[in-house]
């Protein structure tokens, strides 16, 4: 997953857009629910039966998924799917959450990737052991905010982030105000 | 279970972020207006007084000192955004094909923050016409209209403007006639 991948993102970057059958809808939604067992009690209400999802593919092999409209998870070629922040503001349950510092905002919301120490700093948290793995999608908060400012990947897990306590251990892969934040159709 | 966020209606972020959203002023005004009780439990002197966080006063201050440096650049720029798209011009010019006949090109709409290939559509569905986007010799887009529908066609981004609120954009007819072939001698 590039870094930062949509903090160039306009609507020049679509390539095309097309509606995806049903079956396939259904495959990417035992998908997501393997990917985030936390999501299986909402993804009916996220994602209706009858409800028809467009696919729209961008440059750089990257895909948004979303219905009426509304785009909820994105893919960059293979890798696992992540949530859009509009997405992980309306289920913050259903996700795994880690939390930077205050000092750690202001660069996210610039599309820095996240230091360790501002995620074993007083104000932030991460997950109790055993914790995450390498890979794992997480959303992002900060301290003394109440709803996510990023999503992100693992670099390390984070029992290591604990442990090491040094060099990168979330990319961030979407922000607040990046272009796929600002995009609409 | 779903969650309902506010967003700001200047930086479009969840009003707590606001802060780094670039044009925080604003932003204040407009939450304060629109959604008075959260703006109490943001900007109250309690909640002020709790947010300050783990990080040294200095840091803090540092910090505050450049994100208001950068709001202020944002607000400026900004402002000449809007200054730009007010000052900006709406031409219908009608073109001449073929004596009787003539095509309306739109021009200058991009700044208006409009779906031309949308709009173009909606005037083929209404004209019953041919309506199509194309870019024109500086690499601007516009939309050609077949049929002398010059008026409609005006009256009716009047009303999209002053639907959208941009009263001030002009929208000024202008005739084009073929050049005329020098007579041969």
């Amino acid at each position: 997953m590039p870094n930062a991948m949509f903090k160039k993102f306009s609507r020049e970057e679509v390539h095309s857009r097309s509606n995806i059958k049903s079956s396939v809808q259904r495959g990417l939604k035992a998908k997501l629910i393997e990917q985030f067992p936390g999501l299986e009690s909402v993804i009916e209400e996220a994602m209706p039966k009858k409800s028809q999802m467009v696919q729209i593919k961008c440059s750089d092999k990257v895909t948004l998924y979303s219905i009426n409209s509304e785009v909820l998870f994105f893919q960059s070629f293979d890798d696992p799917l992540v949530p859009t922040i509009k997405f992980v503001h309306k289920y913050p349950e259903a996700f795994p959450r880690v939390k930077v510092d205050r000092g750690a905002i202001k660069f996210v919301l610039s599309g820095a990737n996240i230091m360790c120490p501002g995620l074993t700093s007083p104000g932030a948290s991460l997950p109790e052991s055993p914790g995450l793995d390498v890979g794992a999608v997480v959303s992002i908060y900060a301290e003394n905010k109440e709803h996510a400012l990023a999503v992100g990947v693992l670099t390390m897990s984070t029992e290591d982030i604990k442990s090491i306590n040094k060099n990168c251990g979330v990319e961030v892969c979407h922000y607040l105000g990046d272009g796929l934040w600002n995009f609409s159709e | 279970m779903t969650v309902k966020v506010v967003y700001c209606g200047i930086c479009s972020f969840p009003p707590e972020y606001c802060e780094f959203g670039g044009a925080f002023k604003r932003c204040k005004e407009w939450l304060e207006k629109k959604e008075p009780e959260l703006f109490q439990k943001l900007y109250s002197v309690e909640a002020l007084e709790k947010a300050t966080s783990s990080l040294s006063i200095e840091k803090q201050e540092e910090i505050e000192r450049k994100i208001q440096k950068d709001q202020k650049k944002n607000e400026a720029r900004a402002e000449r955004e809007l200054a730009n798209k007010l000052s900006s011009k709406i031409y219908v010019k009608r073109i001449e094909r073929n004596k009787r006949k003539h095509v309306i090109a739109i021009s200058g709409l991009e700044l208006c923050g409009i779906d031309m290939k949308k709009l173009a559509k909606v005037f083929a569905s209404k004209f019953a016409t041919g309506a199509s986007v194309t870019k024109t010799a500086d690499g601007k887009d516009e939309i050609v209209i077949q049929g002398d529908v010059g008026d409609e066609v005006e009256t009716y981004i009047v009303d999209m403007l002053e639907e959208k609120g941009l009263d001030d954009v002009k929208v000024e007819q202008v005739a084009e006639k073929p050049k005329k072939k020098k007579p041969q001698v």
